[in-house]
């Protein structure tokens, strides 16, 4: 047989028919829910009398819209109530298990599917979320969807999906101290810009990507949609395997070790042809910081704001333009001179117990400046109850952060956390688009550790000057 | 349920920035209704809600506006069908840009909405036309994959055959994937589900 690449193999595996000009209908292995995108589909189910095809493959959970603060009080706001209490009713009426506000499993969709040990090597998953190529790092071929995908896969367990094009992102060698995953998929992202993978399945690939841990994994995959890639992935290794073990969801003894060795055929064949690739060298990239109003419009932290000037093509200078005003930011001013007023630690791209780790160590023995509101939402309750057993609660508080129950929180702000206009904010999430954590926020995305950093200095600074010590 | 297309004429009107984000076409406030009608208020609310806001669509001479031409990569972000159900809300029923984010266009497709992909300098040319024209008008023929002005400008788009049939036809997607159940089944009894329930 010809060489393959892995998304290949997945995608050759789950095509249940295909006819000539037409797309494929793909199996879907894991379909994952919330309450956002969710409540429109059960509706179109209700209405045409139709049933889930497979509960047994379907799990919810309560994430975009829920309170971080203390989970014994009602919550307020409420279209936020009745979206989770039809959340609650759609997940009883249709048979669905739901990890509800108090269950250990509650977090995060793309936090829990990994951690539950739901998310596994070689299947098809997806959500009612674009951040969904998160389970990619598990070597899935995992995408976000619609809503009225979501309701075609509630009532099939299929989509129909037309093939996509392949795209290698190799990154080779070592990263510098202080630069993390998140830097590298920010630094990807401002060299393909945000539609340079439109219509390609992103598979990272190369020395620096094998070397990073499952959850740093995570962070590079979550973030291919900003790329404009509906999916990224990283092929599954004996880490993935190690990862994997005991969690909740998955068989153990004989039955895992069969699963385990399935999984590790899942990976792209020598000589497999892509229809893109892109070669980066880790050591050349630095920390970065975005500037602009899409996660394209990065820059390295030892560098400055851009001169709209610079741009030679018109669609862009005006961009830039509109960008820089939103921002409240004057060109040529250097990144380290950008003061921030608050700071968020969380979402699902930075929100698991390594980024909680390299943050609480930035930050301890220090104190946040007293010009700025920082807090840290871990992705899920499991996430929180590690990081409280390692003390990073501890670690977090006495510094001055807050400590909240895991959410999405102020990655989207659908819930109280929000910025108010004008506020400066350093965020570990994914986008800083317009208005994204509240009307006339504005976000600047980095890492967990220049977010920690940013959140003492009470302005951007290179990380790597504090890493050493 | 995806509603038939008909070839239709419609007033233009222009949304001259790329990379408009679905979090600007709908904010996250209203990704909190539990239906999915009533959401043109808010279609660019920020944008529209704006002191003393020029925007587009406030201006009255686009009020009746069925077709929205745009830059490149329309509907980045978010996979949020609210802001395709905002737009069909508000009354539009095609989209025209140098291109568009995929998750976008596969909500456009299910809610009725034809996406039009042009090179950049075709919606140049349309941009252009706007600010001569004060009515300026479109008619859309899906069948002949064209579009075209009074004045005899046109253009050739392309779509792909399935896409195009579903519009034409106003097909039931899971209906028809429901004729494939012997297949979906046969899937099924091959990969048992790998979890421990
Ligand atoms: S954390 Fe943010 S990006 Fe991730 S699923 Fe929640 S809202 Fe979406």
């Amino acid at each position: 047989m010809a060489a393959q690449t892995l998304f290949e193999k997945i995608w050759n595996s789950h095509v249940v028919h295909e006819a000539p000009g037409e797309p494929a209908l793909l199996y879907i292995d894991l379909h994952l829910i919330h309450e956002v995108t969710s409540p429109q589909a059960f509706e179109g189910l209700a209405l045409a009398g139709r049933k889930v095809r497979r509960p047994e493959r379907t799990f919810a959970t309560l994430d975009h819209n829920v309170p971080t603060t203390d989970r014994s009080m009602p919550i307020t706001d409420p279209d936020s109530r009745l979206q989770i209490e039809m959340m609650r009713k759609n997940c009883r009426d249709f048979g669905v298990r739901l990890f509800d506000l108090g269950e250990v499993e509650q977090g995060i969709v793309h936090v829990i599917g990994p951690e539950l040990g739901l998310s596994q090597p070689g299947m098809t998953i997806v959500c009612g979320d674009s951040h969904t190529a998160t389970h990619g790092a598990m070597g899935a071929l995992a995408f976000g969807i619609g809503t009225s995908e979501v309701e075609h896969v509630l009532a099939t367990q299929c989509l129909w999906q037309a093939r996509p094009k392949t795209m290698e992102i190799r990154v080779d060698g070592k990263l510098g101290l202080g630069v993390t995953a998140k830097d590298i998929i920010l630094g990807v992202i401002g060299r393909i810009t945000t539609d340079g993978g439109t219509g390609h399945v992103i598979e990272y690939r190369g020395t620096a990507i094998e070397a990073l841990s499952m959850e740093e994994r995570m962070t590079v995959c979550n973030m291919s949609i900003e790329g404009g890639a509906r999916a990224g992935m990283i092929a599954a290794d004996r880490k993935t395997v190690d990862y994997l073990r005991g969690r909740r969801y998955l068989p153990t003894g004989v039955e895992f070790d069969r699963l385990a060795a399935q999984w590790l055929t899942y990976r792209t064949d020598e000589g497999a042809k892509f229809d893109r690739s892109i070669v980066f060298d880790a050591a050349a990239f630095a920390p970065q910081v975005t500037w602009g109003t899409n996660p394209g419009m990065v820059t390295a932290v030892t560098s400055k704001v851009p001169d709209p000037s610079s741009y030679a093509d018109a669609t862009s200078r005006r961009a830039v333009e509109l960008a820089l005003e939103y921002m409240g930011l004057v060109p040529g001013t250097p990144i380290t001179d950008v003061k921030v007023d608050r700071v968020f630690i969380g979402s699902c791209t930075n929100s698991r117990v390594s980024d909680l780790q390299a943050a609480a160590a930035i930050v301890k023995g220090r104190r946040v400046a007293a010009s700025v509101h920082a807090m840290v939402v871990p992705g899920s309750q499991l996430v929180k109850n590690e990081a409280e057993k390692l003390g990073l609660d501890r670690v977090f508080r006495e510094a001055g952060f807050e400590w909240r129950e895991a959410g999405c929180s102020m990655c989207l702000g659908m819930n109280p956390d929000i910025l108010k206009p004008g506020e400066r904010c350093a965020s570990t999430s994914n986008r800083n688009f317009e208005g994204r954590q509240g009307k006339g926020g504005r976000t600047h995305l980095v890492s967990p550790i220049m977010a920690a950093a940013a959140a003492v200095a009470g302005h951007f600074v290179d990380v790597r000057e504090w890493a050493s010590n | 349920m995806i509603k038939p297309l008909k070839n239709f004429t419609g007033l233009v009107a222009p949304l001259d920035r790329p990379n408009v984000d679905t979090d600007q076409i709908i904010p996250k406030q209203f990704l909190k209704a539990v239906v999915r009608s009533g959401l043109a208020k808010g279609l660019f609310f920020d944008w529209r809600n704006q002191p003393d806001s020029q925007f587009v669509l406030n201006q009255p001479r686009f009020e009746k506006a069925t077709i929205l031409v745009a830059r490149a990569n329309f509907g980045c972000g978010s996979s949020r069908e609210h802001a395709v159900w905002a737009l069909a809300d508000f009354g539009f029923k095609a989209v025209i840009a140098p291109s568009f984010a995929d998750i976008f266009k596969n909500n456009c497709l299910k809610n009725g909405i034809l996406t039009i992909v042009l090179k950049p300098e075709q919606t140049d040319a349309i941009f252009d036309a706007i600010k001569l024209h004060q009515d300026y008008h479109l008619a859309v023929d899906l069948p002949a994959q064209k579009i075209a002005d009074e004045f005899g400008w046109s253009a050739h788009f392309d779509i792909d055959p399935f896409p195009k049939r579903c519009l034409l036809e106003g097909l039931d997607d899971i209906a028809l994937t429901l004729m494939q159940d012997a297949k979906i089944r046969a899937h099924e009894s091959a990969h048992p589900v790998p979890y421990k329930l």
